[in-house]
């Protein structure tokens, strides 16, 4: 759940989402949930040209499967706050594994 | 926020492959794709599914010009990056070429 809450503090900044097939999509993080689905709003793509399947559309929903990468702006990112969120998860996860 | 004692003696033990990641954590990784694709960049974030979040990225893609028999390499740089976990093939400390 650690990337579902990152997102969530993601929630109105504006990234770009580079999908599998290679198109790239930037908006404004609406939404997000457990399996990384993402709602875009106001999007633009980032080849037009190449690109022109989404000139008439303004919001998008994103399977998270075919996601690649979430680029996002660095400054509104936390990195102390992650690595330590990061870390605990790591503990959660091995206390749910382990235990025997 | 400072760490238990307890927490420190967890932190420090190392038994399954993800630990090796943790020991990376806020250092500079070399990850390999699928899509023949590279990136280094510092690792702030990781999780069981290999989902990442890095910072100062440079991603390397492999291009094959079929026709010219060249391989072409394509650099992007990023300032702060998620990557999805299910394209991660391997994480790794960066060896420089």
């Amino acid at each position: 759940m650690l990337f579902f809450s990152f997102f969530k503090t993601l929630i109105d900044e504006q990234v770009i989402v580079e999908l599998k097939n290679d198109m790239s999509i930037r908006g404004t993080l609406k939404s997000v949930d457990q399996f990384l689905n993402i709602k875009l709003d106001n999007i633009s793509v980032v080849d037009e040209v190449k690109y022109p399947h989404l000139s008439a559309v303004k919001n998008v929903f994103i399977r998270g499967s075919v996601v690649r990468y979430v680029h996002l702006p660095a400054a509104v990112v936390d990195t102390t706050l992650l690595e330590d969120a990061t870390r605990k998860e790591a503990a959660a996860q091995a206390s749910k594994m382990g235990g025997r | 926020m400072a760490d238990t004692s307890a927490d420190q003696l967890d932190n420090a033990i190392v038994s399954e492959p993800l630990d090796l990641v943790r020991l990376s954590l806020n250092e500079r990784v070399f990850v390999k794709l699928k899509g023949d694709r590279e990136i280094r960049g510092r690792l702030h974030a990781y999780d069981s599914h290999c989902n990442l979040v890095l910072s100062d990225v440079e991603e390397t893609v492999y291009v094959m010009d079929d026709d010219l028999e060249d391989l072409k390499t394509i650099k992007k740089q990023s300032e702060m990056l998620f990557v999805r976990g299910d394209a991660v093939v391997l994480i790794s400390p960066p060896s420089q070429s």
